[in-house]
């Protein structure tokens, strides 16, 4: 059977991404698949995905500073904005994406039970939020920068500081969690996770610049993060060779 | 055309659930409830099956911090946002595993067969996406159910090179409704896993 190209997404380029077996970082050793995966042209189940709602978000979803401490409480910690544009590899706007961030406080301590970490929990700080990409594809939220923090990995390994991304495109092949970096941070180049991914360029692409422009004076600094998720073809020509 | 490279991939890392699923971390009164927690949001068509099972390192010890999503058609074979669609069923489930055993759960429907790009269906499946410690970049998978007479004509699984391997991708029928459906990440049994 011939089999006939489609729009479809465009495949993910392996360079782009970490390598899934990378020593360094001690749990892929035994976390990272041996065998080759299989490859398909995508279908209708990899180009449709869920799609959330603006109605879906609270009003300090997107406020971290606030959303988690009494009414008149704010978090502790340098106070800043991120902000962004999801746009896919062909430079389109993705509009009505689902951004989720999670982070650790600014001394570095998660929110979580399983974290055990001497720095203290902050009463007015969750660590969660989420935000919807608007009609041009950008995205904003406060919180505070978070500290790094000690790992059981290598003997005296630390996390840079970061803030994880889990964002939802318009198709389930465009799923992905990343983690947004610190300009100038000295532990990013030292960070095994960080070098999970081989290709320099790539790992500059997630740390994100210091935005005076967008920095709200006496109140908070900001920074700036691009996202770039994988594009659709075009599927004008849905049942013939592109280009013919 | 400019070409934009897509931004890199990085683990999820052990605590996910804090920005995935923050009322399992016991981050309570941020968000109502966790996002895809409920993949039957009404009077749903179709049979109502549970899809359980277990992801599995190298050493044969399940993951006990991985997250799990599940996005899936309606009993009709049409994903929610198509036409049509069954409007009391979301198609989207998102499962912490335990932090005891490493067990996931689905309360769904059986989804029908859905369209091929070239012609021809697919048998029923349910698109799966792992995320964990340890792993780099989201990995895709699918639960056939190894009862379904169509996976003979599946076109996903007729690309199997390695027809042993095919098994790895059926989802046992366990009792009454119940299919189970183990992950392994690494080693003879290993999961196929698709770059789509």
């Amino acid at each position: 059977m011939t089999e006939i190209p489609k729009g479809g997404y465009a495949a993910r380029l392996p360079q782009n991404h970490p390598v899934a077996l990378y020593p360094p970082y001690r749990t892929s050793v035994k976390r990272s698949p041996q065998a080759a995966p299989l490859s398909f042209p995508t279908t209708i189940s990899e180009e449709t995905g869920p799609v959330f709602g603006h109605d879906l978000l609270g009003p300090k979803d997107a406020d971290l500073l606030h959303n988690f401490g009494p009414q008149d409480q704010s978090a502790i910690g340098p106070r800043i904005v991120v902000h962004g544009r999801v746009q896919d590899q062909f430079g389109r706007p993705v509009v009505g994406a689902l951004l989720e961030v999670w982070q650790a406080n600014a001394g570095g301590r998660y929110r979580h039970k399983k974290e055990g970490y001497l720095a203290p929990l902050d009463p007015n700080f969750g660590g969660c939020g989420r935000v919807i990409t608007g009609p041009d594809g950008s995205y904003e939220f406060r919180t505070v920068l978070p500290g790094p923090y000690p790992w059981p990995n290598g003997p005296n390994d630390w996390r840079p500081s970061h803030i994880h991304f889990s964002i939802f495109g318009a198709g389930f092949a465009q799923r992905l969690i990343t983690q947004m970096y610190f300009e100038g941070d000295p532990l990013i180049w030292r960070c095994p996770i960080v070098g999970s991914i081989q290709d320099k360029a790539a790992v500059e692409r997630l740390i994100a610049p210091l935005d005076m422009e967008r920095t709200l004076p006496m109140d908070a600094r900001a920074y700036r993060f691009d996202i770039t998720l994988r594009g659709r073809r075009q599927t004008m020509f849905e049942n013939r060779m592109e280009g013919l | 055309m400019t070409d934009h490279p897509e931004t890199a991939s990085q683990t999820a890392g052990p605590y996910v659930h804090i920005g995935c699923t923050p009322n399992f971390a016991g981050i309570h009164g941020v968000y109502p409830e966790d996002l895809g927690a409920r993949m039957i949001t009404g009077d749903a068509t179709g049979e109502r099956i549970t899809l359980i099972g277990q992801i599995f390192d190298g050493t044969g010890t399940p993951l006990r911090d991985a997250m799990i999503e599940a996005w899936q058609a309606d009993a009709n074979g049409l994903y929610a946002g198509q036409e049509g669609a069954d409007p009391h069923f979301s198609g989207f489930g998102r499962c912490p595993c335990d932090a005891e055993d490493g067990s996931f759960r689905f309360e769904t429907i059986k989804p029908g067969t859905v369209a091929w790009p070239s012609g021809g269906t697919q048998a029923p499946h349910v698109n799966l996406w792992i995320v964990a410690r340890g792993i780099n970049l989201g990995l895709h998978t699918r639960a056939y159910f190894a009862d379904a007479p169509q996976n003979d004509s599946d076109p996903v699984l007729g690309r199997i090179e390695h027809s042993v391997r095919a098994k790895t991708l059926l989802a046992q029928a366990e009792g009454s409704g119940v299919y189970r459906f183990d992950i392994h990440l690494q080693g003879p049994d290993e999961t196929i896993f698709f770059d789509v």
